[in-house]
């Protein structure tokens, strides 16, 4: 079902100049802040809590919860995740690019409920035009008074930083992130101890959320908590953004009320998804980026719940789904994707990067036809040593959830589609070849 | 020394100064480097480990680690075809092809006359536009063979210099002002906010504890 829930972080867009300080300021940008730098910072915090924002980022913690557990130190900053790299995820790129001044206007809520003391904005470095314009819109933003010293004559002051990343997959993770925002090679740090919230940027506390999460701020601080937790179902609450790809119609990003929509009302509905190829059928579907596993047709009238999905064994992560249709070789799929992890392993620990290398040869002579039947138990052996029991949500043996995200699609691969790797072997080669 | 330009020079300085603490610059001082020379000159790294207080050996060591931190010469334009899963389901992998046959090199190589370095490139988040191409990490929107035959043909001619500058994603908006705020400055407002939030706590803990009693007597 596609509900009548209202547009939220894709409200202002559509035209073509959405990301200009006119435009937003047209469109009634900013008096959320004024709104909430009247009220206490604590207040502003409990909305948020009220609101039960899930994280956007793939972790899907609750904002206000991790807002409160941020350690009291004199110095505490605030990092929004701008990196989106996660494989079939494109749905902050539409904010940065379509709506900056929501981020921006986002983060100074942000900073100014916890009381950061300096905030930046750690976006990817591939986004090159969307640094020009965040970048633009922040210089706007500090000439109108919304960003900097005293803002708005309300005795709150904040700087706020664009940094650009520079290209590694795995600088996503929070701590990773800020280890290259400290100008350092992104590896991942050891939790415990280096929670950001109790150790972050520079050993002080410091709160990462991602950038859809603070892009939804603004509408909370204007229409309340309440009038946000009203949308969804149990935990998911709210609207979210869905980034729709593979074999439909209609790729691209739909903001739905989370819970009410399906699966299938995503990808078949004429106004999102539109569809498939005429005379094909859905072999299966990534439900939230590729450290998900893999969903079959069975499963296309789960509602789109953070919950639901977690029960079913995958997890809507960054809101990412991917849909393979009869003519698509999954063979082919996982074997890509596995080069992916192979190439974005930061190879500090030894399941993942040794792990990803062999799985990916593994895979890729099975879909050029040089497999052999005992590679599908290798497969798995190699698997249940980065991710022991291979079950979801995987067990840990390493630093980050990179090395135990790596088996998603490769036992889904075997698990679903057993024959269609058996047949490369038998055959040869591959069989969409 | 004198390698990067002095606006570049001065660029770098205002970066340092954006942060608590100067290495953190590292980063976005390397893709003022990579705009100046289109990749990061040995030179350019020993200037760049002056300006934030680190060995060259540890500039090298960092920028080695990201994939847009170019340390060996590159060509004018960066090509860069996404063939990951999305991209891939719509051809991703026959237009690297073309593009390699084009070209007439192989992917990650440069051409002889220095114009164009070809990429297979990981998901650059433009998946509804499959397959996605870069050009200098600018989306040039969904292509087939010919178009992309087209941009070759565009970019050798110069007719798209405005949309796609040079390297480096700090060229063309800069920062107008520094920090506004000193952290002292902040840290005092931080404090009084403080102050503020624990006189209120303690009037609602005074007040229900005199409900309270009102409530028993
Ligand atoms: C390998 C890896 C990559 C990640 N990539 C991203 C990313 O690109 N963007 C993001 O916001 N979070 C990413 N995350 C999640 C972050 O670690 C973190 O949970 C998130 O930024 C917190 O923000 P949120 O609470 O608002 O979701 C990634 C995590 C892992 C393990
Ligand atoms: S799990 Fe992989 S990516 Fe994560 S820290 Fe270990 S080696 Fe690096
Ligand atoms: S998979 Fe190619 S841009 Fe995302």
């Amino acid at each position: 079902m596609i509900t009548d829930a209202p547009r939220i972080v894709t409200r202002h867009l559509g035209t073509p100049d959405s990301h200009t300080m006119g435009s937003y300021l047209a469109a009634g940008g900013y008096t959320a802040l004024r709104k909430a730098l009247a009220m206490p910072p604590a207040q502003v915090a409990a909305e948020v809590d009220k609101a039960s924002l899930l994280g956007r980022g793939g972790a899907g913690f609750p904002a206000g919860r991790k807002w409160s557990m941020l350690a009291r130190d004199p110095v505490r900053y605030l990092v929004i995740n701008g990196d989106e790299s996660e494989p079939a995820t494109f749905k902050d790129h539409l904010l940065v690019y379509g709506d900056p001044h929501q981020v921006i206007e986002g983060t100074v809520i942000a900073a100014y409920a916890i009381q950061a003391t300096q905030a930046f904005i750690f976006l990817r470095g591939e986004f090159a035009l969307g640094l020009e314009r965040l970048q633009q819109a922040l210089n706007d933003a500090y000439r109108h008074g919304a960003v900097g010293r005293d803002i708005f004559g309300s005795g709150f002051s904040i700087d706020v930083v664009v940094h650009p990343g520079a290209g590694a997959y795995i600088c996503g993770e929070e701590t990773a992130l800020l280890e290259s925002l400290e100008g350092k090679r992104g590896f991942p740090r050891i939790k415990p101890p280096y929670f950001p919230a109790a150790i972050g940027l520079y050993g002080k506390p410091t709160i990462v959320n991602n950038v859809e999460t603070v892009s939804n701020l603004p509408w909370i601080v204007e229409n309340g908590g309440d009038a946000f937790s009203a949308l969804g179902e149990g935990s998911s609450t709210g609207t979210r953004l869905f980034a729709l790809s593979g074999h439909v119609r209609r790729p691209g990003n739909y903001e739905l009320e989370m819970a009410k929509t399906t699966f299938r009302d995503l990808i078949y509905a004429p106004v999102l998804g539109g569809g498939i190829r005429a005379g094909h059928t859905i072999k299966a579907f990534i439900p939230g980026g590729v450290s998900a596993p893999w969903f079959g047709p069975d499963q296309l009238d789960m509602p789109l719940s953070q919950d639901e999905v977690g029960k079913a064994g995958s997890m809507l992560g960054s809101g990412s789904v991917v849909v393979f249709d009869d003519g698509d070789c999954v063979v082919r799929a996982a074997w890509r994707i596995t080069r992916f992890f192979a190439r974005e392993s930061c190879g500090q620990c030894t399941p993942c990067r040794e792990g990803s290398g062999w799985l990916e040869k593994i895979m890729r002579r099975i879909e050029e036809g040089a497999g052999r039947e005992e590679d599908l138990d290798l497969l798995m052996d190699v698997c249940d040593n980065i991710a022991p029991g291979v079950s979801w949500p995987p067990q840990q043996t390493t630093i980050c959830v990179l090395g135990p995200s790596i088996p998603s699609s490769i036992a889904a691969a075997i698990r679903m589609f057993r024959d269609e790797m058996l047949l490369h072997i038998k055959e040869g080669a591959c069989p969409y070849d | 020394m004198g390698h990067l330009s002095p606006e570049v020079l001065a660029d770098a300085r205002r970066l340092v100064d954006l942060y608590p603490e100067p290495r953190s610059a590292l980063i976005p001082i390397c893709h003022l480097a990579q705009g100046q020379d289109g990749w990061l000159r040995p030179e350019a790294i020993a200037e760049i480990a002056e300006i934030v207080g680190v060995s060259p050996a540890e500039v090298l060591g960092t920028a080695s680690f990201y994939d847009m931190l170019r340390t060996e010469e590159t060509g004018r334009y960066l090509v860069s075809v996404c063939t990951n899963v999305a991209c891939m389901l719509q051809g991703a992998y026959e237009l690297l092809d073309h593009a390699e046959q084009r070209l007439g090199v192989k992917a990650g190589g440069t051409t002889e006359d220095g114009m164009f370095t070809l990429e297979d490139a990981e998901c650059l988040a433009g998946c509804d536009d499959a397959p996605c191409v870069q050009v200098n990490h600018r989306y040039v929107g969904h292509l087939d063979a010919d178009g992309f035959d087209a941009l070759v043909d565009d970019l050798r001619l110069g007719r798209r210099d405005d949309e796609i500058p040079r390297h480096g994603v700090l060229v063309r908006v800069r920062r107008e002002t520094g920090l506004t705020v000193s952290a002292d400055e902040v840290s005092a407002e931080r404090a009084r906010q403080r102050e503020a939030d624990e006189a209120v706590a303690r009037q609602a803990e005074t007040g229900a504890a005199g409900a309270a009693k009102g409530a028993g007597a």
